[in-house]
């Protein structure tokens, strides 16, 4: 069977020694950032992104999803122990994880978020296995009017999840089209918005970006909040489920995976929507909705899956059209570029060792975060009690040399600091900058897809909207953007986010 | 009447985006605009640019009709402290080298916090911080940055 042919491909890549060991260090590392409060995966994967530059593309992929998955996880177990969600994806699983923690059941609700992440991904990365070829063979036929189009349904789709405005997210992705702008033009070789300086003509650099809004700006931000974190710092006891646990966290869990799959391939933060989707859904199903809340085990096992199998399947859009459905996976994109592969549908083709090494990988990875987490959680309950005011230096001295070490010059470094003011000030105003990242990542993308699209159709703006597959994505774009308007929805969104 | 802003979030963000939008216009109408068959390089730009100026007003009337959220007080000491201890590792690591570098923008950023204060334990922690970053960076992972820079070139060559 061709299944199975190429994941014993992936295997025979990704079960080297040393692969191995880059999937274990990018997991550990990833859990170690990822559970310091306030900072998320994006932050977590543009700090230690440097640290991939030196190896060979499989590896620096595979470390790179490690981290991601850490990162995950790392926030997972911030939120149930301290309440402190540090991306929305685990809002959700703060809501009965910390409960549970408060009740002293803090060991049940981790390894039920370790269990129900790894079942999910197991399931999750069959089904990248079996889907993605089946997408990348569609995506082959997709012109670039559809490209276009599902870039527009991203962005679109990218600002659900983005808390404050609406009217402030779309324009953060306006802006990060702008700042996607700057450098030479590919086509006519015109210097756009260099003003003159010639480390500018290769355009801004997303790690810069990335680290100075998502990194510098948010510790400028968490600097007056001085939260007290050392509430549940005592020991967690209590790790493996009874079997009692078992029979109540299996459906959800699955049911959870489900919803995440199907969600997670979405454009625009799957993943997010996903775990908000299984905790309504768990509450509506359980017997006991009374206790949701209150410490529900079930609101952490559906949560977590469906999370975690969003995490997963996000992969697939980036791996077979090359577009991001989210900041991290633009972060991936960033890093696949720098790694000298431009990704879309050929990757599969031309470099098979590569793709089915990363999607055998992904199983590792969370296998490790099985086996390893839940006895090291002691270590990561001390890192969470490291008070911020020792921990904010560190982290602006990674990001410096991370940032340093892309292109070795000081240049960058002051553009992380000018973008670090930025991060902040957008923050102040209520706007949330992941969808910057995600526009500034596909700005360059979507202007060349719209200029070959209108080359093709001489000019004619219809064709996006004659070519089924691209009218149908333009109008569910436009139907979503009318739902986020409709006074209701949007009164409930900015509900959600009160929360956080 | 005097204009007043009720909402300060909404109209301050609005401002920020007429500003970028006007300036992605200014500079964008220089480039070559083409049509959109054939589209120049100013084609994309002036677009975008064009809609930010138009969500810039939006979001700036909205700032004077409607009532929203203020802005809250500005951390001006951390903007500055982190900003510059950021600015001062991008200006020390070449002539002065990683350790110089860590231990000077490390003290800056740490003094961004009330509670800090300059003594032997801090000066200890961050010297040997910068040991370890010195050999993870440079010894382990082999980035080309020099741990003591040019200014001490002389003193170990």
């Amino acid at each position: 069977m061709d299944i199975f042919a190429n994941l014993m491909l992936g295997v025979s890549v990704s079960f080297t020694p040393a692969n191995l060991l880059y999937c274990f260090v990018g997991t550990i590392l990833g859990t170690a950032i990822g559970v310091l409060p306030g900072l998320g995966p994006v932050a977590t994967i543009a700090m230690l992104l440097p640290i991939t530059f030196g190896l060979p593309p499989e590896s620096a992929l595979i470390m790179l999803a490690g981290i991601y998955y850490g990162a995950q996880y790392g926030g997972s177990t911030t939120a149930i122990l301290v309440n402190l969600p540090g991306e929305p994806s685990s809002v959700v699983t703060a809501i009965d994880g910390h409960q549970m923690a408060r009740k002293g059941q803090a060991g049940r609700a981790l390894s039920t978020a370790a269990i129900g992440s790894f079942i999910a991904g197991t399931i999750a990365t069959l089904l990248i296995a079996v889907f993605a070829p089946l997408l990348a063979a569609v995506a082959l036929q997709f012109g670039p009017a559809e490209y276009f189009a599902l870039m527009v349904l991203g962005l679109i789709a990218s600002i659900v999840m983005a808390s404050g405005a609406l009217l402030h997210a779309l324009g953060m992705i306006l802006v990060g089209l702008l700042l996607g702008m700057v450098g030479t033009d590919v086509n006519s070789g015109v210097s756009r918005y260099t003003f003159g300086m010639p480390l500018l003509s290769d355009g801004l650099d997303f790690v810069v970006l990335a680290m100075g809004v998502f990194g510098i700006g948010e510790i400028i931000a968490n600097l007056s909040n001085t939260e007290d974190r050392s509430a549940m710092t005592k020991k967690v006891t209590g790790l493996l489920p009874t079997r009692d646990d078992w029979k109540r966290i299996l459906a959800p869990i699955l049911r959870g995976t489900a919803l995440g799959s199907v969600l997670g391939v979405l454009p625009g933060g799957g993943a997010a929507l996903a775990s908000f989707g299984s905790y309504s859904l768990e509450k509506r199903l359980a017997r006991n909705p009374q206790e949701f809340g209150q410490g529900a085990i079930e609101g952490v096992a559906g949560p977590e899956s469906a999370n975690n199998a969003g995490a997963q399947t996000s992969f697939i859009p980036m791996l077979t059209l090359g577009l991001p459905s989210n900041s991290v996976m633009a972060l991936m994109i960033g890093a696949m570029i720098i790694q000298g592969i431009q990704p879309g549908p050929s990757v599969m083709t031309s470099q098979p060792a590569l793709f089915w090494g990363l999607i055998v990988s992904m199983w590792a990875g969370n296998l490790m975060l099985l086996v390893l987490n839940l006895p090291l959680i002691g270590l990561w309950v001390k890192m969470i009690s490291i008070p911020y005011h020792y921990l904010y230096p560190i982290i602006i001295i990674f990001c410096a040399i991370g940032v340093f070490s892309v292109n070795n010059t000081t240049f960058d470094v002051f553009g992380m600091a000018i973008f670090g003011i930025a991060g902040y000030a957008v923050r102040k105003l209520d706007a949330e900058p992941a969808p910057l990242l995600l526009a500034f990542i596909l700005g360059p993308m979507m202007e060349e897809y719209l200029r070959r699209a209108l080359l093709f159709a001489k000019g004619d703006f219809s064709v996006f909207l004659i070519r089924p597959i691209s009218a149908g994505l333009i109008l569910v774009a436009v139907v979503l953007l009318a739902t986020l308007l409709l006074p209701s929805i949007r009164k409930k969104r900015e509900e959600v986010f009160q929360e956080e | 009447m005097a204009i007043k802003v009720r909402g300060e979030k909404d109209f301050y963000i609005g401002v920020l985006y007429l500003a970028l939008g006007a300036a992605g216009l200014w500079f964008g109408q220089t480039y070559p605009f083409g049509t959109p068959a054939r589209m120049g390089a100013g084609f994309f730009p002036v677009i975008i640019a064009g809609l930010l100026v138009i969500f810039g007003l939006v979001a700036i009337c909205r700032g004077l009709a409607v009532d929203g959220p203020e802005v809250g007080p500005i951390d001006f000491k951390g903007i500055a402290l982190i900003t510059a201890s950021v600015v001062a590792f991008g200006l020390l690591l070449r002539p002065a080298g990683l350790i110089v570098a860590i231990v000077i923008s490390g003290l800056i950023a740490a003094s961004a916090n009330d509670r800090f204060k300059l003594g032997w334990q801090a000066l200890l922690g961050l010297f040997a911080f910068a040991a370890c970053c010195a050999l993870v960076f440079v010894t382990g992972l082999g980035l080309p940055i020099s741990i003591f820079g040019t200014a001490f070139a002389g003193l170990y060559r």
